[in-house]
């Protein structure tokens, strides 16, 4: 640790584990249930040695039930307890919709107020590790529809290390997408609470040309973007959303009055995504602003493939959200630009 | 054997007779649309909510389904807050926000109103998690029907409470129609008692047209549950005399069956053994039904007076008021 700055560089596995750990300490109502949270270490080791500290009561290991357990957990959440509960990832969350949206997003609403479900359900999201179309999709967008619910993309790792508090804090149901690519990521973690507000985007860097919006696992790789850009002499700004529902339209906007351009950086899908949301946003919001088309660079309309190299060119890239921007300071329109698959084209010969 | 005294007769008579007046007042206040959306009657099955829910301790906790207005009138909610409920009303358990299928009731513990066929289970297998894990010496009912057992969070969620002994009731209303599917047409295996057992929790088949057959299981079965030796199963055969909803042509089930199963209607079958008992007489019976009906004329007067909601608290209950709540788009 370095005593002088106050922070400790560590992983955002451990900063997560770290997180975890300290909300367990403090109150005996946090529990971590899910898939091989205990035995195993966490599929992605980030409870790898919580089973030793808290034994099995507080570290619970679930069968293959997502459903089953994400319901028990909002049931203990109602009974007062403040269930962590893992799931291995965004495409096995799947099998639990129906506790998620039907229960947890509307048992406080149903239930006239009476009710609430003080749950965090921390999933893996993302691609980018050649696993394919079950493990790779990142379906954060798709929870931000549902209200009731309130949706988390830790992009740093001191989000990674900070955000879990105010989220076990919070009265209402709570889901954390963390980007499978990001775990071993390092940084630097100031050892006490910044106390920043979780429905806060944050600005990255800073700049003067062009906003680029973005959460989770593409944070890095438009910051990367950005700094080939500054090359070109173009200083883009970077938002890291950090929420996704609420979405603080106020960063956004105050950012698009200053640059008058934007790009929306998504992993999701473009069709009924996110990025079309922000994008609805600042034209609703901020239309006399802009001096360009908002761009958009999201994942292409594809099942994520195995092939290295397919994945690849299907996730946003820092070339293509380098030539988005570029096409936004030439208040370029984005006609075909990022569409790719679109339903009925047929594959050129 | 499973005899009850004759006071605890004479108050399970009294419970069920309110139940199905209450219910068939709902039917008419459906007609004159007081009451709209869905409307699912529990008529035909108020043997199973009297003879277990009365069981229960004021911490017990009970998870129903969408056929819930007899499991919470049993639980303890106020009569004229569910009937406000289904008015839409203010003064309702939920607030006028959930309707028929969802009474919600913190106080009396009652969670629900569930919807969707099986998703409750997995919450009552949360509320009784939490009970273990703080050593709290409290039951979760949990009542579905038989079209349940085909879902998988029927599975996951018997699997969840055997395996970590939890302090889980679940009963099985077989009333042998999944709306309009019949059981033979949907299970692959019928006897749906040594299905649950095969959970590794102790499960039989109950009369649930006997209230006082119910009653005994119930209390062997809340014995077992409360002792913390784990969950238990109840398969109570029953029928529902009434369609599904009210939006039911019943198609799929003859008007034989339905009367073969009315001659043995719960309310009558215990009038007739308390009248050969000589506990029971015509003056009591009509004494019973004044009783409900002027509980019934007070809910409906209840609610009648509540008002409706003002439309600029639309937003609310979304998230919890003192925390950052949704922005709001114009």
């Amino acid at each position: 640790m370095n005593a002088a700055s106050g922070s400790v560089v560590m992983t955002a596995r451990e900063a997560m584990r770290t997180a975890m750990s300290d909300a367990m300490r403090d109150d005996p109502r946090v529990f971590l249930m899910g898939e091989d949270v205990g035995e195993y270490g966490g599929c992605f080791a980030v409870s790898a040695g919580m089973l030793a500290e808290f034994g099995p009561e507080r570290v619970r290991d679930t069968p293959l039930s997502e459903s089953g357990f994400v319901g028990a957990g909002i049931g203990a959440a109602m009974a007062g307890m403040r269930p962590i509960v893992e799931i291995m990832t965004v495409n096995f969350s799947l099998l639990a919709l129906d506790q998620i949206v039907n229960n947890a997003a509307t048992l406080r609403h149903m239930s006239g107020g009476q009710l609430g479900v003080p749950i965090v359900i921390r999933m893996t999201t993302g691609g980018g590790r050649q696993l394919a179309a079950q493990h790779s999709h990142s379906l954060d967008g798709w929870y931000a529809h549902i209200p009731g619910i309130k949706v988390l993309a830790p992009a740093t790792v001191e989000d990674f290390r900070w955000m879990l508090k105010p989220a076990l804090a919070d009265p209402d149901p709570v889901i954390i997408f963390e980007h499978g690519g990001l775990y071993a990521a390092t940084g630097d973690v100031p050892t006490v609470d910044p106390g920043l507000p979780l429905d806060r985007a944050v600005v990255r860097r800073a700049g003067r040309d062009l906003a680029m919006i973005t959460f989770g696992g593409t944070l890095p790789t438009c910051l990367a973007a950005a700094d080939e850009l500054a090359t070109d002499g173009i200083d883009a700004e970077v938002i890291d959303l950090r929420s996704l529902r609420p979405l603080d339209d106020a960063t956004i906007l105050e950012s698009v009055a200053r640059t008058h351009r934007a790009v929306v950086v998504d992993e999701g899908w473009r069709s009924g995504g996110i990025s079309g949301e922000i994008a609805a946003r600042i034209m609703e919001q901020a239309f006399y602003e802009l001096d360009a088309p908002v761009g958009r660079v999201c994942t292409l309309e594809v099942p994520l493939p195995y092939p290295r190299h397919l994945e690849l060119a299907a996730l946003p890239s820092v070339e293509r959200i380098v030539g988005a921007a570029r096409t936004t300071m030439e208040g370029g329109e984005f006609v075909g630009a990022t569409a790719s698959a679109a339903p009925g084209r047929t594959v050129p010969r | 054997m499973n005899r009850l005294d004759t006071d605890a007769r004479m108050a399970r008579l009294r419970d069920m007779v309110l139940m199905r007046r209450f219910e068939e007042r709902c039917a008419q206040l459906y007609q004159q649309t007081k009451i709209r959306g869905f409307l699912h009657l529990y008529v035909g099955e108020e043997a199973i909510a009297a003879g277990i829910c009365r069981q229960l301790r004021p911490g017990d906790a009970v998870v129903a389904t969408y056929r819930e207005h007899g499991h919470a009138l049993m639980k303890g909610v106020p009569i004229g807050a569910v009937m406000a409920e289904m008015f839409g009303r203010v003064d309702g358990c939920s607030g006028g926000r959930g309707g028929s299928m969802h009474l919600f009731d913190a106080e009396h513990r009652f969670y629900g109103g569930n919807a969707i066929v099986a998703g409750g289970l997995p919450i009552a297998v949360g509320l009784g998690l939490a009970d273990r894990m703080n050593g709290r010496d409290r039951v979760t009912a949990c009542f579905f029907g038989e079209g349940a057992m085909a879902e998988g969070e029927f599975h996951e969620s018997m699997n969840l409470a055997a395996l970590w002994d939890l302090p889980v009731l679940f009963c099985c209303e077989n009333n042998l129609y999944a709306m309009g599917t019949a059981l033979g047409r949907s299970e692959a295996q019928t006897d749906l008692a040594l299905r649950a057992s095969g959970y590794g929790m102790p499960a039989w088949p109950v009369d649930g047209m006997d209230v006082e057959a119910v009653h005994a299981a119930a209390e062997r079965a809340i014995t077992h549950v409360r002792s913390g030796a784990g969950p238990a199963f109840l398969e109570l055969r029953t029928f529902r005399f009434r369609a599904h909803s009210m939006y039911d042509p019943e198609l799929y089930r003859t008007k034989e069956e339905v009367e073969r199963w009315r001659e043995h209607d719960p309310i009558d079958t215990l009038a007739a053994r308390m009248t050969a008992d000589g506990e029971l007489d015509d003056d009591a019976i009509a004494d019973l039904e004044a009783e409900a009906d002027t509980a019934i004329d007070a809910a409906v007067e209840f609610a009648d007076a509540s008002p409706v909601e003002d439309v600029a608290t639309l937003l609310r209950h979304v998230y919890a008021p003192d925390h950052r709540t949704e922005e709001v788009t114009a």
